[in-house]
């Protein structure tokens, strides 16, 4: 029972990391309707860009971590004016393909700037576990899932305020939106600043785990199935979401994997994407638009 | 001046109905056969070896374009298809004994069904989250073969199915051994051709009209009487025996079948090549699958050549094909939508009305 508890706990805080990728997808949807399969990528991104400035560059912390963020939402910024503008109402195929050929042209051009080894952040977290309900957890975990969950909680906030609800009015309708008097360029580029940050918030944090590599590029994959399982455009099921599949996976791997001889942890979540996409394709909190044929 | 469209001149019905309606244009057909079927008596080991990959991406694509440039679905993960035929063709041959002539043709039903079974779910939904179940479908898909000990015949963290030398047995005759680049060449030719002609006709068919039908408008197709869910399943299926059929030929090629060579790289891979060859259209395609396969080659080619100036470039090599892949799809997606295609057709319409400019 302990182990099972042990387990939860855990994939508590995994899965409040999988919610901070996660809601960088939300929020360019939220903002474009675009699904942008180069998270994963941006992810990895600011990993490399936190990864170098504190380790190779030596900038302090706060310093490090600020010029991420702006590096991030600056490209965030571009990739939105160079690729995701001239392709406005075009069909979805091209749109899906454009952010994957994005996805692969940054996974390349990371390690041929930066080399293809494991880049590790400086050590800022003191190495013994910390006991939550009689499971050790590692501070670095828990700082990063504190920080996850501010995060959120500022990003929850945010969308409350007008430029928030601004950006919720161009995704139901951008024409509606128009003609009130919002800007639709620039929610549109503010969404995918955002989401770039968001992105490196996340690359940062995970990068300190596992650090940096070409693996932060295949949690993209995986937060698909906590984006489909909360629901695409919310914040909410982002992080609901995020925290069922992080749990669902140290479970399945825990219990299902010496069954059938392994992997299934990582095959779980997309068993389970499925599963929701024939019982409730919307998610659990997303809004019920989408056209079942 | 090479002219085919002055009038209608045609005075039978064979001859309006025929494929290639100018006498130029049958002689460049023919010419282009017989030149693909002379290929391997000039070519070496090596480019027969691209152009067995490059048939093999033929098939691949033509499936994927008719699931999505005619029929307008979308399909993130056509490699598992794929994945199924090649092991499908490895596990009968090795297992059961099963000849080529009966196991290739198996390999496409049995591809043809799994796609079936991940595309009735899938299909009640839209875009978006159709090609977010066919990502799903393929990790799925790879890890139940990586698992399924009891199918494979593979046991104890083995991972690869080594198959017997195939050949061709036809009733009568002696069996005919593929195993050389050439004896492959020409099997993957004769497979690729069916696939074209198979895929062309299809479009003259009502099948294929009712798939653009719903591509363009599927509100109004459905107003018309076209069940969508029914077509869009069949254009599924179609697609799925053509990946099934281009994953069996892989697995011809490289010998040994395991889940590595069919990953989403693959399925990116020929989402690609279908979108800068041009969307909705076989030649596309063609050119796209002959592009996006020759596009590493180039690019080693001239990384080695620059290796002596700019050593580094060597070293990433698989890092700057990754960029360079990128910036092709977005380039021909922002600047060329219609792809290689339409840069054929432009080229040809120029010529039509030389020396006149219009």
């Amino acid at each position: 029972m302990e182990r099972v508890l042990e387990l939860v706990v855990q994939g508590s805080l995994v899965g409040a990391l999988y919610a901070l990728v996660a809601l960088g997808f939300v929020l360019v949807y939220k903002a474009s309707r675009v699904i942008n399969f180069a998270q994963g990528e941006l992810v990895m991104m600011g990993g490399y860009l936190g990864v170098v400035l504190t380790a190779t560059y030596g900038l302090p912390w706060p310093a490090a971590f600020a010029l991420t963020l702006a590096i991030s939402a600056l490209v965030g910024i571009i990739v939105e004016r160079t690729v995701l503008r001239p392709l406005i109402g075009r069909p979805l195929v091209s749109i899906v393909m454009a952010t994957i050929a994005l996805a692969t042209f940054i996974r390349g051009a990371l390690p041929t700037i930066w080399g293809p080894s494991t880049m590790a952040f400086p050590p800022l977290f003191p190495r013994e576990p910390v006991m939550i309900l009689g499971a050790p957890v590692s501070q670095v975990y828990l700082a990063a899932f504190v920080f996850t969950i501010l995060f959120i909680v500022v990003c929850g906030a945010f969308f409350k305020t007008r430029l928030g609800i601004a950006m919720q009015a161009v995704a139901d309708n951008q024409r509606a939106a128009a003609s009130v008097g919002i800007s639709v360029r620039r929610v549109f580029a503010l969404s995918w600043a955002i989401a770039g940050m968001v992105a490196a918030v996340g690359g940062i944090v995970w990068g300190i785990l596992l650090g940096v590599d070409n693996f932060l590029a295949l949690l993209g994959l995986r937060v698909f199935a906590v984006v489909i399982l909360g629901g695409l455009d919310s914040v909410v099921g982002a992080i609901v979401g995020g925290v069922l599949v992080g749990i669902l996976e140290n479970l399945a791997g825990a219990y299902v994997d010496p069954l059938v001889g392994g992997g299934f942890r990582d095959t779980a979540p997309f068993i389970v994407l499925v599963l929701a996409l024939m019982l409730r394709p919307y998610g659990l909190f997303g809004r019920e638009e989408i056209e079942r044929v | 001046m090479l002219s085919r469209k002055t009038a209608v001149y045609k005075t039978s019905y064979a001859a309006d109905l025929a494929v290639q309606r100018v006498f130029l244009a049958r002689l460049a057909f023919w010419s282009a056969i017989a030149a693909l079927v002379l290929l391997p008596l000039v070519a070496g080991r090596y480019w027969l070896n691209v152009a067995n990959l490059i048939l093999i991406a033929v098939v691949a694509t033509i499936g994927l374009n008719i699931l999505v440039g005619y029929a307008g679905s979308i399909s993130v993960g056509h490699a598992a298809f794929a994945l199924v035929g090649g092991f499908t063709v490895a596990i009968t041959s090795s297992r059961w004994d099963v000849p080529m002539l009966l196991g290739l043709p198996l390999a496409g039903v049995v591809a043809a069904l799994v796609g079936a079974f991940f595309g009735i779910p899938s299909l009640r939904v839209k875009g978006l989250y159709l090609a977010i179940a066919t990502l799903a479908a393929q990790f799925i898909l790879e890890w139940f073969v990586q698992h399924a000990d009891w199918l494979t015949g593979l046991a104890g963290g083995q991972q690869t199915i080594y198959m017997p030398d195939p050949a061709l047995t036809l009733p009568g005759l002696p069996a005919i051994p593929i195993t050389t680049e050439a004896n492959r060449y020409y099997l993957f030719l004769l497979l690729a051709l069916a696939g074209v002609y198979y895929g062309e006709n299809l479009f003259r068919t009502r099948i294929g009209r009712a798939l653009i039908a719903i591509r363009d408008h599927d509100v109004a197709a459905q107003a018309m009487g076209i069940e969508i869910f029914r077509y869009k399943l069949l254009a599924f299926i179609i697609s799925s025996f053509y990946a099934g059929i281009a994953g069996a030929m892989l697995a011809y090629h490289l010998g040994a079948v395991t889940h590595e060579p069919y990953t989403i790289i693959l399925s990116i891979q020929w989402l690609a090549m279908i979108i800068v060859g041009g969307l909705g259209s076989i030649p596309g395609a063609i050119f796209g699958s002959v592009f996006l396969t020759l596009l590493p080659i180039g690019l080693r080619e001239l990384v080695d050549f620059l290796r002596p100036y700019l050593p580094f470039l060597a070293d990433r090599y698989a890092n700057i094909r990754d960029m360079l892949f990128g910036i092709v799809v977005l380039g021909f997606l922002i600047l060329e939508p219609e792809g290689l295609y339409k840069l054929w057709r432009n080229i040809r319409s120029y010529f039509e009305l030389w020396p006149f400019s219009y």
